[in-house]
């Protein structure tokens, strides 16, 4: 399987599909994502009933302490990461292996400025005293905000593992399955940042 | 590497070798029973010992403090890591033969789940050496477990949260091996039904078991590392705990009994002989089932203070839920009308369920009265309602499918007359331990007390629910004791043991050869075997491929070492609030092997091997002899 080469010419439709594993990879991040959807919504529900909660006179509410230029640069910077990964995955369907590797290597950069901006904001948040034991709302919002930093660390991780472990074999019907599913999941990680940034932010800073 | 099923006699430490790395469905589905097996037996001893000290009031056998812990790691044992893990056997021993395929989707991630599992299982269990059980039920309730002092509450949730993790990879493997590995004309309404629940309460895992982990992430925080998700004095609600349980918990019991299900829709007909009633009702009472058991969670809440609209809603969802189940009951007792009825163990097993399920099921429809579960609440009406449809349902289920399915996979048979005995002191036992506790629960006796005063006219019904009690503790041993007497007997070598098997893997001989099908089957229809011999056809099936190279997964030890990761990262995180310096790194080094593992996985291609021709040939002939599966 992996011993096969392939040019754009015999390169099957839809490689990621081609073989048995494949299709059972694809099949699985699907069926993955659906169950990830449910945790996040348990910890989406858990921190609307939450927010604002905390000990009396607590001085932190959602209304003054979030930013939107800061959550605005973040999400443009992982909505274009989404961007950039689907443009590897067209290089993917093309046989073209350096376009895949380029377009992943942009969406990891912009993957790390997300992350960094959001390390910024967490160290930010804690230095003013709104620190993770702070109050229920402070535990509620670091857990959400914090599963999606931790699921976009996972993604980090997994396309570096692929762009490094593939840099000198290229394409074939083995790896092609993993860039796809890989690209799959970061796109699931953009739409629930999505959702952050419209529940927490937008909605957080209107009251 | 595949000469490994031609040799005859291995060493101990290679087949040692061999368990601990096996991505084989029909091992792991053995490991599965008989990890299962085991944690049944000890729940059972901690359920014998609380009805010693419910035999007689004011009785003093164990104290109010160890009979908390009793009844939480009963209930916790019981259902996350006895029937689940039962039923795991099952269906990986059946399920890939039933569909014809070589093996599941994910074979690693199939033993990554029973490692999960089974560590997660043993750390629980640690707490009986490690400073005490859990003892908050095993609802855990936020507001009676935040503050519980020791570790005990800290083992449930940390080994939960393993052992969690394993259930919900196996669902996910489940849903997609039943998505796209079906053999070429099994259709998903060709699909025998134990397939079909398997598929339906996978996917009820993979909706449920999220919701569960977030509600132990919380407790885990909370408890751990100074979160206030539940503490009240920090804006925290107790209240989020019991929904998030709930929301898993209530499916759960699906969970389990839908395959119970599935395995009587598999009995039943076999032993009727006469083709399954109702086929496409029944599927589609199944999906209906899992459906409606998402929007019922609220019933285990109605004095929680919700609301009368609230609870109005959530009483309507939960009764319309027989109306799917009675379904099923009507297509199990057509399907044995007019059929020829051979009265065989699993059969007994069948009969036994279906009144047994009733009562647990009318009983629940009481409880979906909002108004009456206000009386009925937290009453020992309530311990009757779920053993009624858990023991009725889920356990004979368990026992009936043991004996059904050991000739496929031991290449032996349970011995029918010790069977026979087993069952009736077992059903009589069950009926005696739980009938009179309805009446308990109306007479107004609380669940989970540690005892009770005298003369309040509950004195003998208690008595005679211990006997009870015995009799199933009885019933257990002389099952335990009728697998190892069939462990010395003889091999079958046959195919089709019971001569009226109807579904695909009853088409294959035993031993059934590591690669199943030695060619993937064709189907022709619903109950293919069935068709196949009513054609004619003396070779079991006919098949989609030509004899040729059989490609098969390769074992991997990574999933036990990642497993054994999180193990050591959960004594970190445990021992955490007691301000050890070492639980930190501890927790670095536990994850780090795990993640470590992980990214060696990614990184190491895992192509699989080949089984030559030559090969397979060989191992037929080794198995059946000459003229190989004929
Ligand atoms: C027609 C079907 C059913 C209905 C209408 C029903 C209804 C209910 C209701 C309303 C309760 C809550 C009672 C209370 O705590 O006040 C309850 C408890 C329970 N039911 Fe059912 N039930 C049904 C079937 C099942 C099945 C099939 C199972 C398991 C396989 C099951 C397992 C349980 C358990 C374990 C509890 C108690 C949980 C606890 O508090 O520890 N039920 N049921
Ligand atoms: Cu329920």
């Amino acid at each position: 399987m992996e011993h096969t080469k392939f040019t754009p010419q015999t390169w099957p439709d839809k490689a990621e599909q081609a073989t048995m594993e494949g299709r059972n990879k694809f099949v699985g991040i699907w069926i993955f994502i659906c169950s990830d959807i449910t945790l996040f919504a348990s910890v989406f529900a858990t921190y609307l009933s939450l927010k604002d909660k905390g000990p009396a006179g607590m001085e932190f509410s959602a209304a003054e302490l979030f930013e939107l230029p800061l959550a605005f640069v973040m999400t443009m910077l992982l909505l274009t990461s989404s961007l950039t990964s689907v443009y590897a995955m067209y290089h993917l369907k093309n046989h073209n292996f350096k376009g895949v590797q380029i377009w992943m290597s942009i969406t990891v950069l912009l993957g790390l400025g997300f992350l960094a901006l959001e390390i910024y904001e967490f160290y930010h948040y804690v230095h003013i005293g709104f620190g993770y034991t702070q109050s229920a709302f402070s535990s509620a919002f670091f857990t959400l905000v914090g599963t999606h930093g931790l699921h976009v660390v996972i993604g980090l991780v997994w396309i570096v593992c692929l762009i490094v472990r593939n840099a000198k074999r290229g394409l074939n019907l083995y790896n092609a399955p993993k860039y796809y599913a890989a690209s799959i999941f970061w796109h699931f990680i953009d739409v629930v940042w999505v959702f952050i940034f419209t529940v927490v932010y937008l909605m957080g800073v209107l009251g | 590497m595949s000469s490994v099923a031609v040799s005859n006699k291995k060493g101990f430490g290679a087949t040692l070798w061999d368990y601990l790395t096996t991505v084989d469905h029909k091992k792991l589905g053995v490991m599965y029973l008989f990890a299962g097996t085991l944690f049944f037996a000890i729940a059972g001893f901690e359920a014998l010992l609380m009805r010693i000290q419910l035999m007689i009031p004011n009785n003093d056998f164990v104290s109010a403090g160890t009979f908390n812990e009793l009844l939480t790691m009963h209930g916790t044992t019981m259902l996350f890591l006895a029937a689940t893990p039962l039923l795991f056997g099952f269906m990986n021993a059946i399920v890939p033969l039933q569909i014809g395929a070589r093996d599941v989707a994910f074979p690693f991630l199939n033993s990554l789940g029973f490692w999960l599992f089974f560590l997660g299982a043993i750390f629980l269990h640690l707490s009986f050496f490690l400073g005490g059980a859990p003892d908050a039920g095993w609802t855990n309730y936020a507001s009676l477990a935040l503050y519980s002092p020791g570790h005990g509450i800290d083992f449930y949730v940390l080994g939960l949260q393993i052992s969690g993790a394993g259930t919900l990879i196996s669902g996910i493997n489940f849903i997609v091996t039943i998505i796209t590995m079906r053999a070429p004309g099994m259709t998903f309404m060709r699909m025998p039904l134990f397939t079909w629940t398997t598929l339906i309460s996978s996917t009820l895992i993979l909706f449920a078991f999220p919701p569960l982990t977030v509600g132990l992430f919380f407790m885990l925080v909370d408890r751990m590392f100074g979160a206030n998700f539940f503490d009240h004095t920090m804006g925290g609600n107790t209240i989020i705990w019991e929904h998030l349980f709930w929301i898993f918990g209530h499916p759960e019991v699906y969970i389990l009994v839908l395959p119970a299900f599935g395995l009587f829709s598999e009995i039943i007909p076999v032993f009727a002989r006469k083709r399954l009633f109702g086929y496409s009702s029944m599927v589609f009472a199944t999906i209906l089932i899992g459906f409606l058991g998402f929007m019922v969670w609220a019933h285990h809440m109605f004095t929680t203070g919700l609301g009368a609209t609230a609870n109005a809603i959530f009483a309507v969802a939960t009764m319309a839920i027989a109306v799917p189940t009675g379904m099923k009951v009507f297509n199990w007792i057509m399907t044995i009308w007019g059929g020829s009825v051979k009265v065989t163990v699993p059969m007994l097993y069948a009969l036994g369920f279906i009144p047994s399920f009733v009562a647990g099921g009318v009983t629940g429809v009481m409880q979906a009265a909002a108004p009456l579960d206000y009386q009925l609440h937290d009453s020992y009406f309530i311990v009757a309602h779920f053993h009624y449809v858990i023991v009725g349902g889920i356990v004979t289920a368990i026992f009936g499918s043991m004996h059904f399915y050991w000739p496929i996979m031991f290449n032996r048979a349970l011995n029918e007359k010790l069977g026979v005995l087993t069952f009736w002191i077992f059903f009589i036992g069950f009926h005696l331990t739980f009938f009179l506790q309805h009446f308990l629960g109306l007479m107004g006796m609380p669940r989970r007390v540690f005892t009770f005063q005298a003369d309040q006219g509950w004195d003998l019904f208690n008595f005679i629910s211990s006997i009870g009690a015995i009799m199933m503790a009885i019933g257990v041993v002389l099952l335990v004791i009728n697998i190892i007497i069939t462990a010395k007997s003889k091999p079958l070598n046959c195919r089709d043991y019971w001569g009226d098997g109807r579904s695909l893997e009853w088409a294959i001989k035993t031993p059934v050869p590591f690669y199943n099908f030695k060619q993937t089957p064709l189907i022709r229809g619903f109950d293919p075997y069935w068709l196949e011999k009513h054609d004619g056809n003396k070779e079991g099936m006919i098949y989609a491929e030509p004899l040729g190279d059989i490609h098969m997964p390769n074992n991997s030890i990574l999933p036990l070492v990642m497993s054994i990761g999180t193990f050591i990262a959960a004594f970190g995180a445990l021992y955490h609030p007691d301000g050890v310096a070492w639980s930190i790194p501890v927790i670095i080094i536990g994850l780090g092997i795990t993640v470590a593992s992980m990214i060696l996985r990614s990184v190491k291609d895992d192509l699989g091997y080949h089984v030559h021709v030559e090969e397979v040939i060989a191992t037929e002939e080794h198995l059946y002899g000459k003229g190989g599966n004929k």
